[in-house]
Protein backbone atom coordinates (compact mmCIF):
# COMPACT_ATOMS: atom_id res chain seq x y z
CA UNK A 1 0.00 0.00 0.00
CA UNK A 2 1.76 3.39 -1.43
CA UNK A 3 1.78 6.62 1.16
CA UNK A 4 1.54 9.54 0.64
CA UNK A 5 2.60 11.54 3.75
CA UNK A 6 5.69 14.07 5.45
CA UNK A 7 8.66 12.80 6.69
CA UNK A 8 11.40 13.85 8.80
CA UNK A 9 14.72 14.58 7.73
CA UNK A 10 17.40 12.65 10.09
CA UNK A 11 20.19 13.23 8.91
CA UNK A 12 21.49 14.99 5.28
CA UNK A 13 24.96 14.94 3.80
CA UNK A 14 26.93 15.69 0.65
CA UNK A 15 28.92 12.51 -0.54
CA UNK A 16 30.28 13.96 -3.78
CA UNK A 17 30.79 16.94 -5.86
CA UNK A 18 26.65 17.15 -6.86
CA UNK A 19 25.60 13.94 -5.06
CA UNK A 20 23.73 13.82 -2.03
CA UNK A 21 22.27 11.86 0.63
CA UNK A 22 19.08 11.93 3.33
CA UNK A 23 17.90 9.59 5.67
CA UNK A 24 13.93 10.16 6.38
CA UNK A 25 11.83 8.80 9.08
CA UNK A 26 9.15 7.03 6.77
CA UNK A 27 7.58 4.67 9.15
CA UNK A 28 5.48 2.61 6.57
CA UNK A 29 7.12 3.13 3.55
CA UNK A 30 10.90 2.06 5.37
CA UNK A 31 8.80 -1.33 6.39
CA UNK A 32 7.45 -1.98 3.09
CA UNK A 33 10.58 -1.01 1.00
CA UNK A 34 11.84 -3.35 -1.27
CA UNK A 35 15.31 -3.02 -3.18
CA UNK A 36 14.69 -1.41 -6.70
CA UNK A 37 11.74 0.18 -5.57
CA UNK A 38 11.56 4.10 -5.54
CA UNK A 39 9.60 7.35 -3.98
CA UNK A 40 8.61 10.56 -5.81
CA UNK A 41 9.11 13.47 -3.72
CA UNK A 42 7.55 16.60 -4.11
CA UNK A 43 8.87 20.45 -4.15
CA UNK A 44 7.83 22.96 -1.09
CA UNK A 45 7.20 25.26 -3.69
CA UNK A 46 3.60 25.38 -5.40
CA UNK A 47 5.09 26.31 -8.81
CA UNK A 48 6.77 23.31 -9.30
CA UNK A 49 3.95 20.44 -9.21
CA UNK A 50 5.43 16.85 -10.39
CA UNK A 51 7.09 14.62 -8.12
CA UNK A 52 10.77 13.43 -8.30
CA UNK A 53 11.25 9.89 -8.31
CA UNK A 54 14.20 9.17 -6.18
CA UNK A 55 15.32 5.38 -6.23
CA UNK A 56 15.40 3.82 -2.40
CA UNK A 57 19.16 3.35 -1.59
CA UNK A 58 18.96 1.66 1.29
CA UNK A 59 16.53 0.99 4.40
CA UNK A 60 16.51 0.32 8.11
CA UNK A 61 12.76 -1.47 8.60
CA UNK A 62 13.17 -1.28 12.71
CA UNK A 63 14.01 2.72 12.80
CA UNK A 64 11.58 3.01 9.89
CA UNK A 65 14.08 5.02 8.23
CA UNK A 66 14.65 5.27 4.48
CA UNK A 67 18.10 6.64 2.61
CA UNK A 68 17.68 8.21 -0.48
CA UNK A 69 21.24 9.15 -2.43
CA UNK A 70 20.43 11.51 -5.50
CA UNK A 71 22.10 13.89 -7.84
CA UNK A 72 21.25 17.43 -8.07
CA UNK A 73 19.96 18.13 -11.47
CA UNK A 74 17.08 20.41 -11.03
CA UNK A 75 14.95 23.24 -8.90
CA UNK A 76 13.56 19.92 -6.84
CA UNK A 77 16.55 18.00 -6.24
CA UNK A 78 18.24 21.22 -4.82
CA UNK A 79 15.45 21.95 -2.58
CA UNK A 80 15.96 18.30 -1.14
CA UNK A 81 20.14 18.96 -0.86
CA UNK A 82 18.95 22.53 1.22
CA UNK A 83 17.02 20.25 4.21
CA UNK A 84 18.53 19.77 7.24
CA UNK A 85 17.35 17.60 10.37
CA UNK A 86 14.40 18.46 11.27
CA UNK A 87 12.86 19.72 7.93
CA UNK A 88 9.72 17.73 6.32
CA UNK A 89 10.12 16.52 2.52
CA UNK A 90 6.66 15.16 1.53
CA UNK A 91 6.84 11.98 0.00
CA UNK A 92 4.50 8.50 -1.95
CA UNK A 93 6.05 5.14 -1.81
CA UNK A 94 7.09 3.11 -1.95
CA UNK A 95 6.79 3.09 -5.47
CA UNK A 96 7.12 0.19 -8.84
CA UNK A 97 8.10 -3.63 -8.47
CA UNK A 98 11.48 -3.96 -7.36
CA UNK A 99 14.23 -6.84 -7.87
CA UNK A 100 11.70 -9.38 -5.86
CA UNK A 101 10.19 -10.57 -9.36
CA UNK A 102 13.80 -11.96 -10.25
CA UNK A 103 13.22 -15.78 -10.67
CA UNK A 104 16.37 -17.33 -10.51
CA UNK A 105 17.46 -18.91 -7.29
CA UNK A 106 20.40 -20.81 -6.19
CA UNK A 107 21.53 -22.19 -9.22
CA UNK A 108 22.43 -18.30 -10.13
CA UNK A 109 24.53 -17.55 -6.86
CA UNK A 110 27.15 -14.97 -8.91
CA UNK A 111 25.33 -11.67 -9.04
CA UNK A 112 26.97 -8.93 -10.65
CA UNK A 113 25.29 -5.86 -9.71
CA UNK A 114 26.32 -3.02 -12.32
CA UNK A 115 25.43 0.32 -11.41
CA UNK A 116 26.33 4.08 -13.33
CA UNK A 117 26.32 7.45 -11.96
CA UNK A 118 23.18 7.94 -10.01
CA UNK A 119 22.43 4.52 -11.19
CA UNK A 120 24.60 3.19 -8.40
CA UNK A 121 22.25 3.95 -5.32
CA UNK A 122 19.39 1.87 -6.19
CA UNK A 123 22.27 -1.08 -5.42
CA UNK A 124 23.38 -0.60 -2.07
CA UNK A 125 19.74 -2.43 -0.44
CA UNK A 126 19.78 -5.23 -3.12
CA UNK A 127 23.97 -5.74 -2.82
CA UNK A 128 22.81 -5.68 1.58
CA UNK A 129 20.02 -8.38 0.61
CA UNK A 130 22.24 -10.56 -1.72
CA UNK A 131 24.44 -11.00 0.38
CA UNK A 132 22.33 -11.59 3.58
CA UNK A 133 20.83 -14.21 1.09
CA UNK A 134 24.22 -16.03 1.03
CA UNK A 135 25.18 -14.68 -2.84
CA UNK A 136 28.76 -14.13 -4.24
CA UNK A 137 28.23 -10.07 -5.11
CA UNK A 138 30.30 -8.55 -6.98
CA UNK A 139 29.37 -4.64 -7.39
CA UNK A 140 30.55 -2.94 -10.37
CA UNK A 141 30.62 0.69 -10.15
CA UNK A 142 30.93 2.96 -13.18
CA UNK A 143 32.07 6.90 -12.20
CA UNK A 144 33.01 9.90 -14.03
CA UNK A 145 36.01 10.47 -12.33
CA UNK A 146 38.21 9.66 -8.68
CA UNK A 147 35.37 11.75 -6.79
CA UNK A 148 33.32 8.36 -6.17
CA UNK A 149 30.81 7.52 -3.05
CA UNK A 150 29.20 4.35 -1.36
CA UNK A 151 32.21 2.82 -1.75
CA UNK A 152 32.40 2.43 1.66
CA UNK A 153 28.90 0.82 2.06
CA UNK A 154 29.90 -1.58 -0.55
CA UNK A 155 32.60 -2.88 0.83
CA UNK A 156 30.57 -4.26 3.34
CA UNK A 157 28.55 -6.37 0.96
CA UNK A 158 30.83 -8.72 -1.47
CA UNK A 159 32.96 -7.41 -4.15
CA UNK A 160 33.59 -3.98 -5.49
CA UNK A 161 34.74 -3.48 -8.75
CA UNK A 162 35.31 -0.04 -10.15
CA UNK A 163 35.78 1.54 -13.90
CA UNK A 164 36.16 5.38 -14.24
CA UNK A 165 36.03 7.63 -17.57
CA UNK A 166 39.36 9.26 -17.18
CA UNK A 167 41.06 6.02 -15.46
CA UNK A 168 41.83 7.85 -12.36
CA UNK A 169 40.59 4.76 -10.43
CA UNK A 170 39.82 1.33 -11.29
CA UNK A 171 39.31 0.01 -14.63
CA UNK A 172 39.85 3.05 -17.54
CA UNK A 173 36.40 2.62 -19.36
CA UNK A 174 32.80 1.51 -18.53
CA UNK A 175 32.02 -0.43 -16.54
CA UNK A 176 31.23 -3.27 -19.49
CA UNK A 177 35.03 -2.65 -19.56
CA UNK A 178 35.66 -3.19 -15.90
CA UNK A 179 33.82 -6.98 -16.41
CA UNK A 180 35.74 -8.23 -19.05
CA UNK A 181 39.21 -6.58 -17.91
CA UNK A 182 38.33 -8.44 -14.25
CA UNK A 183 36.83 -11.89 -15.55
CA UNK A 184 33.87 -11.27 -13.32
CA UNK A 185 31.65 -13.18 -16.27
CA UNK A 186 33.64 -15.52 -18.20
CA UNK A 187 32.39 -18.64 -20.17
CA UNK A 188 33.28 -20.37 -17.51
CA UNK A 189 30.89 -19.36 -15.08
CA UNK A 190 28.01 -17.51 -17.25
CA UNK A 191 26.09 -20.27 -16.67
CA UNK A 192 26.04 -19.42 -13.14
CA UNK A 193 25.93 -15.86 -12.63
CA UNK A 194 22.86 -12.66 -12.98
CA UNK A 195 23.14 -9.23 -13.84
CA UNK A 196 21.63 -6.63 -12.05
CA UNK A 197 21.68 -2.83 -13.34
CA UNK A 198 21.00 0.58 -13.21
CA UNK A 199 22.57 3.38 -15.09
CA UNK A 200 22.05 5.95 -18.06
CA UNK A 201 20.84 4.27 -21.25
CA UNK A 202 23.76 3.66 -23.21
CA UNK A 203 25.36 2.04 -20.32
CA UNK A 204 22.13 -0.25 -20.00
CA UNK A 205 22.63 -1.16 -23.25
CA UNK A 206 26.16 -2.22 -22.93
CA UNK A 207 24.70 -4.53 -20.17
CA UNK A 208 22.14 -6.04 -22.28
CA UNK A 209 24.71 -6.74 -24.91
CA UNK A 210 27.06 -8.52 -22.94
CA UNK A 211 24.51 -10.62 -20.64
CA UNK A 212 23.08 -11.82 -24.36
CA UNK A 213 26.64 -12.53 -25.73
CA UNK A 214 27.31 -14.50 -21.95
CA UNK A 215 23.61 -15.87 -21.80
CA UNK A 216 23.05 -14.36 -18.98
CA UNK A 217 19.79 -13.23 -17.57
CA UNK A 218 19.88 -9.56 -16.34
CA UNK A 219 17.49 -7.50 -14.47
CA UNK A 220 17.91 -3.39 -15.06
CA UNK A 221 16.18 -0.74 -13.66
CA UNK A 222 14.82 2.49 -15.71
CA UNK A 223 14.36 5.78 -15.23
CA UNK A 224 12.03 8.43 -16.77
CA UNK A 225 10.25 11.33 -16.77
CA UNK A 226 7.06 10.70 -14.53
CA UNK A 227 3.76 13.34 -13.52
CA UNK A 228 1.57 10.46 -11.31
CA UNK A 229 3.75 8.01 -9.92
CA UNK A 230 0.93 5.70 -9.89
CA UNK A 231 0.11 4.42 -13.20
CA UNK A 232 -2.35 6.58 -14.53
CA UNK A 233 -0.75 9.21 -16.74
CA UNK A 234 0.98 6.90 -18.49
CA UNK A 235 3.94 9.27 -18.61
CA UNK A 236 6.75 7.10 -18.10
CA UNK A 237 6.73 4.80 -20.74
CA UNK A 238 9.14 1.73 -22.17
CA UNK A 239 8.84 0.09 -24.98
CA UNK A 240 8.20 -3.67 -25.03
CA UNK A 241 8.47 -6.81 -27.10
CA UNK A 242 5.28 -8.49 -26.49
CA UNK A 243 2.01 -6.84 -26.01
CA UNK A 244 1.60 -5.79 -22.19
CA UNK A 245 -1.05 -7.36 -20.24
CA UNK A 246 -2.28 -3.75 -19.25
CA UNK A 247 -1.69 -1.08 -21.99
CA UNK A 248 -2.76 -3.44 -24.43
CA UNK A 249 -0.06 -2.24 -26.27
CA UNK A 250 3.95 -2.39 -26.45
CA UNK A 251 4.52 -0.05 -23.36
CA UNK A 252 4.84 -0.54 -19.93
CA UNK A 253 5.06 1.77 -17.18
CA UNK A 254 7.70 2.02 -15.92
CA UNK A 255 6.85 3.57 -12.10
CA UNK A 256 4.55 0.43 -12.07
CA UNK A 257 5.33 -2.76 -13.83
CA UNK A 258 9.02 -1.29 -13.42
CA UNK A 259 11.38 0.35 -12.96
CA UNK A 260 12.71 -3.17 -12.80
CA UNK A 261 12.40 -5.19 -15.74
CA UNK A 262 13.57 -8.62 -17.63
CA UNK A 263 15.68 -7.15 -20.51
CA UNK A 264 14.55 -9.62 -22.37
CA UNK A 265 11.24 -8.18 -22.20
CA UNK A 266 11.90 -4.70 -23.44
CA UNK A 267 13.47 -2.81 -26.99
CA UNK A 268 15.93 -0.55 -25.41
CA UNK B 1 -26.71 21.86 2.31
CA UNK B 2 -27.11 20.95 -1.35
CA UNK B 3 -24.30 20.32 -3.77
CA UNK B 4 -25.54 18.59 -5.82
CA UNK B 5 -25.94 19.72 -9.41
CA UNK B 6 -27.44 18.85 -12.88
CA UNK B 7 -25.31 18.54 -15.79
CA UNK B 8 -27.12 17.74 -19.32
CA UNK B 9 -29.78 15.58 -16.96
CA UNK B 10 -27.73 13.74 -15.11
CA UNK B 11 -27.36 14.62 -11.50
CA UNK B 12 -23.77 14.58 -9.79
CA UNK B 13 -23.91 14.39 -6.19
CA UNK B 14 -21.49 17.48 -6.04
CA UNK B 15 -19.67 19.43 -9.03
CA UNK B 16 -15.77 17.39 -8.25
CA UNK B 17 -15.03 15.49 -11.30
CA UNK B 18 -11.48 14.38 -12.92
CA UNK B 19 -10.11 16.00 -15.93
CA UNK B 20 -9.61 12.87 -18.79
CA UNK B 21 -5.81 11.41 -19.11
CA UNK B 22 -4.56 12.57 -15.22
CA UNK B 23 -6.53 9.93 -13.28
CA UNK B 24 -6.61 6.66 -15.53
CA UNK B 25 -9.75 4.63 -15.27
CA UNK B 26 -9.94 5.92 -11.18
CA UNK B 27 -8.12 2.62 -10.64
CA UNK B 28 -4.72 3.51 -9.42
CA UNK B 29 -5.83 6.79 -7.50
CA UNK B 30 -8.89 4.79 -5.57
CA UNK B 31 -5.81 3.93 -3.21
CA UNK B 32 -5.53 7.43 -2.22
CA UNK B 33 -9.38 8.74 -2.40
CA UNK B 34 -12.72 7.30 -2.35
CA UNK B 35 -14.53 7.59 -5.63
CA UNK B 36 -17.66 7.73 -4.10
CA UNK B 37 -16.89 11.21 -2.46
CA UNK B 38 -16.39 12.40 -6.60
CA UNK B 39 -19.20 14.06 -8.79
CA UNK B 40 -18.12 11.96 -11.10
CA UNK B 41 -14.90 9.89 -13.03
CA UNK B 42 -14.05 10.81 -16.33
CA UNK B 43 -11.99 8.36 -18.14
CA UNK B 44 -8.73 8.37 -19.75
CA UNK B 45 -9.95 8.97 -23.92
CA UNK B 46 -10.13 5.60 -25.08
CA UNK B 47 -10.54 4.96 -28.88
CA UNK B 48 -12.32 1.65 -30.53
CA UNK B 49 -8.49 -0.11 -31.22
CA UNK B 50 -5.40 0.17 -28.89
CA UNK B 51 -3.18 3.48 -29.09
CA UNK B 52 0.61 3.22 -28.92
CA UNK B 53 0.92 7.13 -27.77
CA UNK B 54 3.90 9.36 -28.32
CA UNK B 55 7.88 8.31 -27.91
CA UNK B 56 8.90 9.70 -24.81
CA UNK B 57 9.83 11.94 -22.91
CA UNK B 58 6.17 12.44 -22.69
CA UNK B 59 6.14 14.97 -19.86
CA UNK B 60 7.52 17.77 -18.91
CA UNK B 61 7.87 20.03 -16.09
CA UNK B 62 7.38 23.89 -16.70
CA UNK B 63 7.21 27.05 -13.86
CA UNK B 64 3.30 26.39 -12.31
CA UNK B 65 2.14 23.78 -14.93
CA UNK B 66 3.40 20.67 -17.31
CA UNK B 67 3.55 19.86 -20.81
CA UNK B 68 2.39 16.60 -21.82
CA UNK B 69 2.28 14.53 -25.27
CA UNK B 70 1.19 11.35 -24.22
CA UNK B 71 -0.20 10.85 -27.39
CA UNK B 72 -3.99 9.33 -26.20
CA UNK B 73 -2.25 6.13 -25.72
CA UNK B 74 -5.09 3.49 -24.49
CA UNK B 75 -6.52 -0.08 -24.81
CA UNK B 76 -9.16 0.62 -26.93
CA UNK B 77 -12.65 0.07 -26.16
CA UNK B 78 -12.85 -4.18 -25.35
CA UNK B 79 -10.22 -3.81 -22.96
CA UNK B 80 -11.76 -0.71 -21.55
CA UNK B 81 -15.48 -2.07 -21.49
CA UNK B 82 -14.32 -5.91 -20.06
CA UNK B 83 -12.19 -4.02 -17.19
CA UNK B 84 -12.23 -0.60 -16.45
CA UNK B 85 -16.10 -0.16 -16.47
CA UNK B 86 -17.10 -2.64 -14.02
CA UNK B 87 -14.27 -1.55 -11.63
CA UNK B 88 -15.94 2.19 -12.23
CA UNK B 89 -19.17 0.60 -11.50
CA UNK B 90 -18.48 -0.32 -8.14
CA UNK B 91 -18.57 3.15 -6.71
CA UNK B 92 -21.29 5.63 -6.45
CA UNK B 93 -20.17 8.19 -8.85
CA UNK B 94 -20.98 9.04 -12.15
CA UNK B 95 -18.92 7.77 -14.95
CA UNK B 96 -18.13 10.00 -18.00
CA UNK B 97 -16.17 8.08 -20.70
CA UNK B 98 -13.71 10.09 -22.51
CA UNK B 99 -13.65 9.55 -26.56
CA UNK B 100 -11.17 9.68 -28.86
CA UNK B 101 -10.71 9.12 -32.84
CA UNK B 102 -8.44 9.44 -35.59
CA UNK B 103 -11.72 10.14 -37.71
CA UNK B 104 -15.34 10.83 -37.56
CA UNK B 105 -16.21 6.91 -38.35
CA UNK B 106 -14.00 6.60 -34.99
CA UNK B 107 -15.52 8.52 -32.71
CA UNK B 108 -19.03 7.17 -34.46
CA UNK B 109 -18.30 4.02 -33.74
CA UNK B 110 -17.04 4.17 -30.48
CA UNK B 111 -20.17 6.53 -29.21
CA UNK B 112 -22.60 3.65 -30.63
CA UNK B 113 -20.18 0.78 -28.91
CA UNK B 114 -20.77 2.71 -25.43
CA UNK B 115 -24.43 3.37 -26.12
CA UNK B 116 -25.50 -0.03 -24.22
CA UNK B 117 -22.92 0.39 -21.65
CA UNK B 118 -23.12 1.87 -17.90
CA UNK B 119 -21.40 5.06 -19.10
CA UNK B 120 -23.74 8.60 -17.58
CA UNK B 121 -22.00 10.60 -19.72
CA UNK B 122 -19.96 10.91 -22.67
CA UNK B 123 -16.96 13.60 -23.23
CA UNK B 124 -15.90 13.92 -27.02
CA UNK B 125 -12.07 14.62 -26.99
CA UNK B 126 -11.83 16.80 -30.57
CA UNK B 127 -8.64 17.57 -30.08
CA UNK B 128 -7.40 14.75 -31.12
CA UNK B 129 -5.17 14.60 -34.96
CA UNK B 130 -7.43 14.56 -37.67
CA UNK B 131 -5.45 11.36 -39.75
CA UNK B 132 -6.97 12.30 -43.12
CA UNK B 133 -6.59 16.26 -42.70
CA UNK B 134 -2.40 16.05 -42.31
CA UNK B 135 -2.90 15.33 -38.56
CA UNK B 136 -4.65 19.27 -37.79
CA UNK B 137 -7.20 18.50 -34.19
CA UNK B 138 -10.43 18.30 -35.59
CA UNK B 139 -11.36 21.09 -32.56
CA UNK B 140 -9.80 23.94 -34.60
CA UNK B 141 -12.74 24.16 -37.10
CA UNK B 142 -16.06 25.17 -36.57
CA UNK B 143 -17.88 23.32 -39.30
CA UNK B 144 -16.23 19.98 -38.15
CA UNK B 145 -17.34 21.03 -35.22
CA UNK B 146 -20.65 20.49 -35.54
CA UNK B 147 -20.54 18.14 -37.91
CA UNK B 148 -18.96 15.36 -35.47
CA UNK B 149 -21.29 17.14 -32.51
CA UNK B 150 -24.22 16.03 -34.96
CA UNK B 151 -22.94 12.45 -36.01
CA UNK B 152 -21.87 11.44 -32.65
CA UNK B 153 -25.49 12.71 -31.47
CA UNK B 154 -27.12 10.26 -34.04
CA UNK B 155 -25.69 7.29 -32.49
CA UNK B 156 -25.27 8.05 -29.15
CA UNK B 157 -27.47 7.48 -26.10
CA UNK B 158 -26.21 9.53 -23.49
CA UNK B 159 -25.25 13.09 -23.10
CA UNK B 160 -22.96 14.03 -24.88
CA UNK B 161 -20.35 16.72 -24.04
CA UNK B 162 -18.19 18.25 -26.50
CA UNK B 163 -14.44 18.94 -24.87
CA UNK B 164 -13.55 22.34 -26.67
CA UNK B 165 -9.39 22.97 -27.29
CA UNK B 166 -8.24 26.88 -26.36
CA UNK B 167 -5.91 27.07 -29.29
CA UNK B 168 -8.38 28.70 -31.74
CA UNK B 169 -9.27 32.72 -31.83
CA UNK B 170 -12.96 32.52 -30.64
CA UNK B 171 -13.73 29.81 -28.26
CA UNK B 172 -17.17 30.84 -28.60
CA UNK B 173 -17.50 30.35 -32.05
CA UNK B 174 -16.37 26.55 -31.31
CA UNK B 175 -18.48 26.33 -28.29
CA UNK B 176 -21.74 27.49 -30.26
CA UNK B 177 -20.71 25.17 -32.92
CA UNK B 178 -20.99 22.01 -30.92
CA UNK B 179 -24.32 23.24 -29.69
CA UNK B 180 -25.83 23.65 -33.40
CA UNK B 181 -24.92 20.43 -33.57
CA UNK B 182 -26.87 19.00 -31.00
CA UNK B 183 -24.06 18.68 -27.80
CA UNK B 184 -25.65 18.13 -24.41
CA UNK B 185 -23.04 20.56 -22.99
CA UNK B 186 -19.40 21.24 -23.65
CA UNK B 187 -16.10 21.09 -21.56
CA UNK B 188 -13.48 23.59 -21.44
CA UNK B 189 -10.41 24.05 -21.73
CA UNK B 190 -8.57 21.45 -22.80
CA UNK B 191 -4.61 21.55 -22.52
CA UNK B 192 -3.04 24.64 -24.38
CA UNK B 193 -0.12 23.88 -26.79
CA UNK B 194 3.23 24.80 -25.45
CA UNK B 195 7.01 23.88 -26.04
CA UNK B 196 9.77 23.71 -23.83
CA UNK B 197 13.64 22.88 -24.60
CA UNK B 198 16.23 21.68 -22.79
CA UNK B 199 19.05 23.81 -22.56
CA UNK B 200 21.90 21.48 -21.46
CA UNK B 201 20.91 18.73 -23.95
CA UNK B 202 20.14 21.49 -26.76
CA UNK B 203 16.51 19.81 -27.92
CA UNK B 204 12.96 19.42 -27.24
CA UNK B 205 11.93 18.47 -23.72
CA UNK B 206 9.33 16.44 -25.20
CA UNK B 207 10.20 13.95 -27.82
CA UNK B 208 7.41 15.05 -29.67
CA UNK B 209 8.88 18.91 -30.24
CA UNK B 210 5.26 20.22 -28.91
CA UNK B 211 2.91 19.31 -25.83
CA UNK B 212 -0.10 19.96 -24.05
CA UNK B 213 0.77 22.84 -20.90
CA UNK B 214 -1.29 22.41 -18.17
CA UNK B 215 -1.82 23.20 -14.44
CA UNK B 216 -2.20 26.27 -12.50
CA UNK B 217 -0.13 28.89 -15.05
CA UNK B 218 -3.29 28.33 -17.62
CA UNK B 219 -6.15 28.80 -14.92
CA UNK B 220 -6.90 32.54 -15.74
CA UNK B 221 -7.21 31.39 -19.24
CA UNK B 222 -9.39 28.83 -18.82
CA UNK B 223 -11.57 30.51 -16.23
CA UNK B 224 -11.72 33.68 -18.98
CA UNK B 225 -13.00 31.22 -22.01
CA UNK B 226 -15.56 29.51 -19.44
CA UNK B 227 -16.90 32.94 -18.48
CA UNK B 228 -16.78 33.78 -22.31
CA UNK B 229 -18.81 30.82 -23.29
CA UNK B 230 -21.01 31.16 -20.67
CA UNK B 231 -22.43 34.34 -21.92
CA UNK B 232 -23.00 32.71 -25.21
CA UNK B 233 -24.32 29.16 -25.25
CA UNK B 234 -27.35 27.95 -23.46
CA UNK B 235 -26.08 24.45 -22.50
CA UNK B 236 -24.15 23.70 -19.35
CA UNK B 237 -20.21 23.93 -18.90
CA UNK B 238 -17.76 21.51 -17.68
CA UNK B 239 -14.68 23.99 -16.58
CA UNK B 240 -11.52 23.04 -16.07
CA UNK B 241 -7.86 24.25 -16.30
CA UNK B 242 -5.52 24.35 -12.88
CA UNK B 243 -8.06 23.84 -10.47
CA UNK B 244 -5.72 22.87 -7.08
CA UNK B 245 -8.16 23.78 -4.71
CA UNK B 246 -11.99 24.10 -3.54
CA UNK B 247 -11.11 28.14 -4.14
CA UNK B 248 -9.82 27.62 -7.75
CA UNK B 249 -13.29 25.03 -8.35
CA UNK B 250 -15.45 28.09 -7.34
CA UNK B 251 -13.93 30.51 -9.14
CA UNK B 252 -14.88 28.37 -12.74
CA UNK B 253 -18.41 27.88 -11.00
CA UNK B 254 -18.55 31.22 -10.50
CA UNK B 255 -17.51 32.45 -13.66
CA UNK B 256 -19.86 30.16 -15.30
CA UNK B 257 -19.10 25.78 -15.14
CA UNK B 258 -22.07 23.62 -14.05
CA UNK B 259 -19.07 21.13 -12.88
CA UNK B 260 -15.33 21.12 -12.88
CA UNK B 261 -12.83 18.52 -13.91
CA UNK B 262 -9.32 18.08 -11.63
CA UNK B 263 -6.18 17.42 -13.37
CA UNK B 264 -3.07 18.14 -12.95
CA UNK B 265 -3.10 18.66 -9.41
CA UNK B 266 -3.82 15.11 -8.97
CA UNK B 267 0.06 14.35 -9.76
CA UNK B 268 1.00 16.55 -6.98
CA UNK B 269 -1.44 15.31 -4.61
CA UNK B 270 -3.19 12.46 -5.14
CA UNK B 271 -5.90 13.12 -2.71
CA UNK B 272 -6.47 16.14 -4.31
CA UNK B 273 -10.28 15.70 -5.59
CA UNK B 274 -11.18 14.58 -2.25
CA UNK B 275 -9.94 17.79 -0.48
CA UNK B 276 -12.05 20.11 -3.52
CA UNK B 277 -15.40 18.30 -2.11
CA UNK B 278 -14.67 18.81 1.71
CA UNK B 279 -13.32 22.65 0.57
CA UNK B 280 -16.39 23.11 -1.10
CA UNK B 281 -18.64 22.29 1.29
CA UNK B 282 -16.58 24.12 3.69
CA UNK B 283 -16.65 27.31 1.78
CA UNK B 284 -20.85 26.78 1.44
CA UNK B 285 -20.68 26.54 5.65
CA UNK B 286 -18.54 29.57 5.99
CA UNK B 287 -20.73 31.32 3.78
CA UNK B 288 -24.52 30.54 4.56
CA UNK B 289 -24.50 29.17 0.56
CA UNK B 290 -27.45 26.79 1.16
CA UNK B 291 -27.89 25.11 -2.81
CA UNK B 292 -24.16 25.55 -5.06
CA UNK B 293 -26.41 25.90 -7.92
CA UNK B 294 -26.79 29.59 -6.62
CA UNK B 295 -23.11 30.13 -7.17
CA UNK B 296 -23.05 29.05 -10.77
CA UNK B 297 -22.43 31.55 -13.00
CA UNK B 298 -23.16 34.32 -10.45
CA UNK B 299 -20.68 36.23 -12.24
CA UNK B 300 -21.51 38.06 -14.58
Amino acid sequence: MKQYRDAEVISAEQLAEGIYSVVLQAGEIAAQALSGQFVCVYSDDKAHLLPRPISICDTDREAGTLRLVYRVVGFGTDELSRKKAGDYVRILGPIGTGYEQVAEGAERPVRVLIGGGIGIPPMLLLAKEWSEAGYEVHTVLGFRNRDTFLLHDFWKYGYVHIATDDGSVGVHGTVVDAIREEKIITSDNAFTALIAACGPMPMLRGVANLAKEQGVPAYISLEERMACGVGACLGCIVKTRDVDEHSHVHNKRICTEGPVFNVKDLML
Amino acid sequence: MNTSVNLAGVTLKNPVLTASGTFGSGMEYSEFVDLNRLGGVVTKGVAVTPWEGNPTPRVAETTGGMLNAIGLQNPGLDVFLQRDMPFLQKFDTRIVVNVCGHSEEEYVEAVARLADSPADLLEINISCPNVKEGGIAFGTNAAKIEEITRAVKRVAKQPVIMKLSPNVTDITEMALAAQNGGADAVSLINTITGMKIDINRRTFALANKTGGLSGPAIKPVAVRMVYQVAQKVSIPILGMGGIACAEDAIEFLMAGATAVSVGTANFHNPRVTEEIVAGIESYMTRNRVEDINELIGCVK
